[in-house]
């Protein structure tokens, strides 16, 4: 290879220090790094490009190849990787946690960069199931690089980055949807596809809502553990608060927890959590109370009043709002009537949640106040109706008078031109 | 022009003719001015609502409570807080829209949806809100609260 | 009692002069005679417009804050206010859809010719009046379509070469469409521009009565071979109780259209929103908007924007100087102008259905 080393014409070594200085003004936030220049142009698994790693969070906060991988930047080809220097070369498996908790566990360094970054991530990873099958030697479970990549590291906020809340599910299944990675484990692997037909995810995806449950939502991230049976509850509750108060005053908490089921997810389901319809009270094959409780027993009693009164109210709004769409079609104002509208199926809402209570009285209540409401938008829109009906029975009437007049017109003219009353032949008078 | 009986129209037909031209001008000159004299009477709810809006009167509310009130076609959020000040806010949650309520328990705004949490200037402060809540401007006036739109710059 | 009255008024004034050229007052019947009506049914239409207007006036309130619920407000609570308001709105759009219907019909039947050249002028500026009062009167009920039509359509006027930013500011009473181009727009709405208009009616009105009505060339020619064919029926009574009807007939359209179609109201601008999608002018404005569309971004070295501009203003100003491109009154002038007329409506009718097809 032609180096600077064995080239003596001092002309020659200009371009080397030209290519040097270059490379030190041309990576803007690091410190004079060679490592690209030769690992830059190399065949993957070994190639890193210069506009690949200054995508890297921690290159633009000033952090070199060396931060992790020793060595001596600041030298050229091979000397760079100099053991003298400290270089490890690629690191092990095994060594990535600790090396990455070696910066990120310490909070006075962590301080200098981002203070309110957390520092545990090391201590939760050893209460994982990740953590814990990795102490016990296995290498095949998710270490820090798997899930947040390694030389284009983006932080959490960043919608690129393999983490965000968009993207993270797609990361778990990268192994717990394969089969063949995950045989022996003796876990499911259709929680992804399971997930992608759920409320959560369609939320996330369908209406921008980067506030849904994924993955580390229920499971957490650097701690993931699945949430133990009797803690399911708690988990839903974070967000779904008053269906959990309910549900915890209810029969089923004792019943379930006596059985060690796991809460929610009984009727609900894990990760293919879907909009809860009221079919699910029904008797077909999305119901969910019959698969327990008897036919006939208090409970399917229970069970077909709650839905016979959402049934109810869901179609008296349905009709109120049938109502005023046709009064707004021809041309009424019903804005006032449509806000209510608006409170009605607040109550519809509450009184959904209120089924967590399993008490039909706290379901009717919701449903009674729902109904008076329903019943007086129907009545506005009725009386909407009843007003274009009033508009239109006058506009007949003008327009009927308009058409006596058209007709007088017509006669006068004729009479005072004694002739047929064709316009354009008419005499001029005296 | 010959005076022909055949040609002019009978002094019965012409009186027909007379009646029905002057009842139907007559008549659709009232139905012309029936409405316009009953748009020229004012109606008896003379508030337009618009960008203000009263909200609730002094001493409805105690300290540390707070209402739902109307603001055009919105819900609004009164709240006196426990100096005595009053405060309003839009009462539709930036999450999913449900309407948010003060506890007085906590001394914050809550949406009982997913557990969205706001505090008493209407930033979004924990849970899935992504936005503040939009703040409105309270002005007492005599015996009124009243609610207006922050003004444009 | 009328007889007194009369007898009051003859001692003061010479009544009989005064009616007098009304007596006689003599409309020309040919085949061609129903486009007369045109022109009344026009001015019908305005009267139509003051009087609603002047009604709308007494609840309308021109501020940002309190447009939208003012109309909404007439439209709700007042005693018979939705059919004001929309008899107001519908018949806007009737009377510049029978102005241009006037306008070309006097084109095509050669009533702009000698001696009549002013007549077409006056009335060629109060068909841009109404295009204004149709402009400033959309913005008013200060909902989202007409913010954002008055935002693209001030912007266009932006585009006029040298003057185009001052217009643009003026129109809009700063830079922005705000509160401040509402209060302004009232002002051309119900001031200024009624005010230009029954000054040119005016004019207009005395001049028509001043030539009498114009017949076309081919009847006029016939008539002057052979005396005895000419055909005339008086004003009044005649003429006037058919044009009678005609006002009659336009009312029931209106009160029709009030009452099975209504205005509709939309929701409330909200300047910080983004624009949504399919807004567009009013019907009258869409032939050039669209046309406006087609130009190319740029024409040579200059804006497309601009070229279409001031091609539609050049046309506009020829428009109104018509009679002076014919004033030795030759045929083949003539046909030429009735050719470019034929043309100039096929135009405006095309890209208008255009116009709607292609949203």
């Amino acid at each position: 290879m032609h180096t600077w080393q064995n080239d003596n014409s001092s002309r020659s070594l200009i371009l080397p220090i030209v290519i040097l200085c270059l490379c030190a003004t041309g990576v803007r936030a690091q410190a004079p790094s060679t490592c690209l220049d030769c690992h830059g142009s190399l065949d993957p698994p070994l190639q890193i490009t210069a506009a690949q790693f200054s995508q890297d969070i921690h290159a633009q906060k000033g952090l070199t190849c060396a931060s992790c991988h020793g060595g001596d930047p600041a030298k050229a080809d091979m000397d760079a990787m100099s053991k003298a220097a400290g270089f490890r070369g690629k690191i092990q498996r095994n060594q990535i946690p600790e090396l990455c908790g070696h910066c990120h566990s310490d909070g006075t360094f962590m301080r200098k960069y981002n203070p309110s970054l957390r520092t545990d991530q090391l201590a939760q990873f050893k209460t994982s199931v990740h953590g814990k099958r990795f102490v016990q030697g296995d290498t095949k479970v998710a270490v820090c690089i798997d899930c947040h990549g390694v030389h284009d590291l983006r932080p959490a906020s960043d919608p690129r980055s393999k983490i965000s809340p968009l993207n993270v599910a797609q990361t778990c299944s990268r192994c717990h949807s394969d089969a063949n990675y995950m045989r022996g484990y003796g876990i499911p692997t259709d929680q992804y596809a399971n997930y992608n037909r759920s409320v959560h995810h369609e939320a996330m995806t369908a209406r921008g809502d980067l506030s849904a449950p994924t993955c580390p939502t229920c499971h957490g991230n650097h701690g993931a553990a699945p949430p133990g049976v009797n803690s399911v509850k708690n988990v839903c509750a974070n967000c779904h608060v008053f269906q959990a108060q309910m549900y915890d005053k209810s029969t089923h908490k004792a019943a379930f927890q006596f059985a060690g089921l796991p809460g929610c997810v009984v009727c609900h389901r894990n990760h293919d959590v879907s909009v809860p319809t009221d079919a699910k009270l029904g008797a077909g094959p999305e119901a969910v109370c019959m698969r327990c409780h008897r036919p006939g027993d208090r409970c399917d009693q229970a069970r077909a009043k709650m839905l016979q009164d959402l049934t109810q109210l869901d179609s008296a709004i349905k009709t109120a709002d049938r109502m005023l769409g046709i009064a707004e079609a021809s041309g009424m104002e019903v804005s006032e009537a449509r806000t209510e509208q608006d409170q009605a199926r607040d109550s519809l809402t509450k009184a959904r949640v209120t089924i967590h209570s399993f008490k039909t009285e706290l379901v009717e209540e919701n449903i009674q106040a729902g109904l008076t409401i329903a019943a007086k938008t129907q009545a506005e829109g009725q009386a909407a109706l009843a007003e274009r009906d009033r508009r239109r029975r006058g506009l007949g009437l003008s327009l009927g008078i308009i058409l006596v007049v058209l007709i007088g017109l017509r006669l006068y003219i004729r009479q005072i031109e004694n002739h047929s009353s064709k316009p354009g032949t008419a005499e001029s008078h005296d | 022009m010959a005076a022909d009986l055949s040609s002019h129209p009978q002094p019965a037909r012409r009186r027909v003719i007379e009646i029905i031209l002057g009842g139907g001008l007559f008549a659709s000159l009232a139905s012309f001015l029936y409405p316009v004299l009953r748009y020229l009477v004012p109606p008896p709810v003379a508030e337009l609502g618009g960008d203000q809006v009263t909200a609730g009167k002094i001493g409805e509310l105690k300290p540390n409570s707070a209402k739902i009130f109307r603001f055009g076609s919105r819900p609004g959020l009164l709240i006196r807080s426990s100096d005595g000040n009053y405060r309003a806010f839009s009462a539709t949650c930036t999450h999913l829209g449900c309407i948010v309520q003060y506890r007085g328990d906590l001394q914050e705004i809550w949406c009982a949806c997913h557990n969205g949490v706001y505090d008493l200037n209407g930033r979004n402060v924990s849970g899935p809100p992504p936005r503040p809540l939009e703040v409105y401007e309270v002005h007492l006036r005599g015996d009124d609260v009243v609610v207006s739109l922050k003004r444009e710059a | 009692m009328f007889a007194a009255l009369r007898d009051w008024i003859d001692e003061r004034f010479d009544w009989a002069a005064l009616l007098a050229p009304l007596r006689e007052k003599a409309v020309p019947t040919h085949r061609l005679s129903y486009w007369y009506f045109l022109g009344g049914i026009t001015l019908f239409l305005f009267g139509i417009q003051v009087c609603t207007g002047i009604l709308l006036l007494l609840y309308y309130r021109p501020s940002a804050s309190e447009a939208f619920e003012s109309v909404q407000y007439i439209m709700t609570r007042v005693q018979f206010g939705w059919l004001v308001r929309s008899i107001h709105s519908w018949a806007a759009n009737l009377l510049i859809f029978t102005a241009f219907c006037h306008m070309f019909s006097v084109l095509f039947l050669g009533a702009y010719r000698k001696p009549r050249e002013l007549t077409w002028m006056t009335g060629m500026l109060l068909l841009f009046l109404a295009m204004g009062f149709g402009f400033s009167g959309y913005l008013l009920p200060w909902n989202t379509l007409a913010f954002f039509a008055t935002k693209v359509g001030t912007e266009i006027t932006g585009q006029v070469p040298v003057i185009g930013h001052s217009l643009k500011v003026f129109l809009r009473g700063g830079e922005d469409v705000t509160g401040a181009t509402l209060t302004r727009f009232f002002g051309f709405h119900v001031a200024l521009l009624p005010g230009l208009t029954v000054v040119l009616i005016l004019a207009h009105i005395a001049l028509v009565q001043y030539f009498g009505m114009s017949v076309p060339p081919a009847v006029e020619a016939r008539w002057k071979a052979s005396p005895s064919e000419v055909r005339q029926m008086k004003f009044f009574p005649n003429f006037f109780l058919r044009e009678l009807m005609a006002w009659y007939i336009a009312l029931g359209v209106l009160g029709a259209l009030a009452a099975i179609l209504p205005w509709e109201l939309g929701a409330k601008a909200d300047p910080f929103a983004p624009a949504p999608a399919g807004i567009r002018p009013e019907w009258y404005f869409m032939f050039m908007f669209q046309s406006l569309k087609l130009i190319p971004a740029r024409v040579w070295f200059v804006d497309g924007e601009v070229v279409g501009i001031l091609f539609f203003g050049a046309t506009g100003v020829a428009w109104l100087l018509l009679p002076f491109f014919n004033q030795s009154g030759g045929r083949r002038r003539r046909r030429l102008i009735l050719g470019v007329g034929v043309f100039a409506l096929s135009y405006i009718l095309a890209m208008t259905i255009y116009a709607y097809m292609a949203k």
